[in-house]
């Protein structure tokens, strides 16, 4: 597996969190993730305009074998979805930190990302 | 916890990357790449499964025809003169399904191979009832067990040189014995190849001979979607103790032809009112999603549920088998968390010879 790019924060579920440089937070799920989830087939996600409270689920994901919650690291409003994952959800697989994007929020609290992971410690949440 | 069991494969899965999961106490792979390759690999190509998690038996002594007739639902006289396997199921007494089974006969020997989540209750229901036709049951923990599938199988398995070139001949359902390995043209993916009983000192060298004719090795995950769209049942699934055959798309494995044949579930069965009983029906979603077992169905006379449900790579749709209520027509509704979203309705076989 890949590095994890240093500019990512984590839940221990799996999903990251990336600020972007106008504030607003782009959400994926890792690199781990979709390693152990498989060929990812389907993807359902918020609604634009929907908020969501911190670490409850925003979206799921559905590999041949499973379906899988994916929650949100942080609060906020979500104002764009990842337009490619309903024709090509196996971007997620090829792509998980860059293209298979999930959805981009304008956070309500910038400052819960201080309560999420580094991509060390995730790193070493995945090799337990 | 208990040590999981390993097949004789269990060190060359783990060499090709392979993920291994605990299947019914058995370590198993369930993926080797990605489960859509691996699909598509045994629907254009040709794949090999380890399948030997799977409980084998032999049979010696005694009356072992009149023992099958029996347990065995299907008829054992269709193949007792002839080089054959046969499916079906055992019932207990209820008409409830115990499991289901291939029984192979060649050279007056039957082998039986039946799932491995109930190795033990059926070794037990077996030694019960083969005790009155004086019948020992040998359970042969010392075989695994192969398939090798896809359309390309049979060039790929003769150019091997390592099994008796008498394969090809073998119809859909024959099989041959050549010494203790059984090699049989049956399989749980719809298309044509074999599968191989054979010495678990023997499966080594042939799953690397078989690897070096570029077949690809095949997880757990591609052989559930593999049989799913080949329209076959999965026991613990798509039936259990609690169905009888005839709500399991399982009425053409019940024999009841010669009258004088009573085998353990009849009188129940006799008592169905098929007419009124549920069905087992193929779903294939219209909709984006993906059905999973639970998932409710509706329709214009009644209601059901998703039993097996996955993503098809072949059809690149979401297909399951459901249980429904008869009078269902051609479409109806499923419930996926909250949402309802339009299914048809169609034969449980979505591909034949791996075709839509």
């Amino acid at each position: 597996m890949g590095d994890i790019p240093g500019d990512l924060k984590f839940l221990s579920s799996h999903e990251w969190v990336r600020v972007e440089p106008d504030g607003a937070v782009t959400i994926g799920i890792s690199d781990h993730a979709q390693d152990l989830l498989g060929d990812i087939v389907f993807v359902e996600l918020p609604e634009i305009g929907q908020s969501i409270d911190a670490e409850t689920d925003a979206a799921i994901v559905e590999s041949v074998k499973a379906a899988s919650d994916v929650y949100s690291p942080i609060s906020g409003e979500v104002t764009e979805v990842n337009p490619m994952l309903e024709d090509q959800p196996e971007i997620i697989n090829s792509s998980p930190y860059e293209d298979g994007w999930f959805y981009k929020m304008i956070p309500s609290d910038l400052g819960e990302i201080e309560n999420l992971l580094s991509p060390e410690d995730y790193g070493e949440v995945c090799e337990d | 916890m208990i040590q999981p069991n390993n097949t004789a494969l269990h060190a060359l899965h783990i060499d090709l990357g392979a993920k291994m999961v605990n299947f019914a106490q058995w370590e198993m792979p369930i993926t080797y790449s990605s489960l859509i390759k691996e699909h598509h690999a045994v629907r254009k190509t040709a794949g090999i499964f380890d399948v030997s998690h799977m409980a084998v038996f032999d049979f010696d002594g005694g009356d072992q025809i009149g023992f099958f007739e029996k347990i065995f639902a299907n008829d054992i006289k269709k193949i007792a003169n002839e080089n054959k396997a046969l499916y079906g199921v055992m019932l207990n007494e209820d008409g409830g399904i115990l499991d289901d089974l291939i029984v192979y006969h060649a050279d007056d020997k039957f082998r039986l191979v039946s799932n491995c989540s109930t190795r033990e209750q059926n070794f037990d229901w077996y030694k019960k009832h083969a005790v009155d036709f004086g019948v020992e049951v040998v359970e042969r923990k010392d075989m695994g067990i192969l398939a090798i599938q896809g359309p390309q199988a049979m060039e790929k398995i003769l150019a091997m040189n390592e099994i008796s070139p008498l394969v090809k001949d073998l119809e859909p359902f024959g099989c041959m014995f050549s010494n203790e390995h059984l090699y049989a043209r049956t399989g749980y993916t719809g298309e044509d190849g074999l599968e191989l009983i054979v010495p678990n000192d023997a499966i080594v060298n042939l799953w690397e001979k078989a690897l070096a004719q570029g077949c690809s090795p095949i997880g757990l995950g591609a052989r559930d979607t593999l049989r799913l769209e080949a329209g076959l049942n999965l026991y613990g699934n798509d039936m259990t103790i609690n169905n009888h055959p005839y709500e399991s798309n399982l009425a053409w494995t019940v024999d009841m032809k010669d009258e004088a044949r009573d085998f353990i579930g009849k009188n129940a069965l006799l008592k169905v009112d098929r007419d009124a009983s549920q069905k087992i029906i193929g779903v294939v979603l219209k909709d984006r999603g993906v059905l999973r077992p639970g998932y409710e169905i509706t329709h214009s006379q009644g209601k059901g549920i998703i039993l097996s449900g996955t993503y098809s790579p072949t059809l690149e749709t979401s297909i399951g088998l459901a249980r429904v209520d008869q009078g269902h027509g051609d479409t109806g509704e499923v419930m996926i968390r909250n949402n309802t979203l339009n299914v048809d309705f169609v034969s449980p076989r979505f591909l034949r010879q791996g075709k839509i």
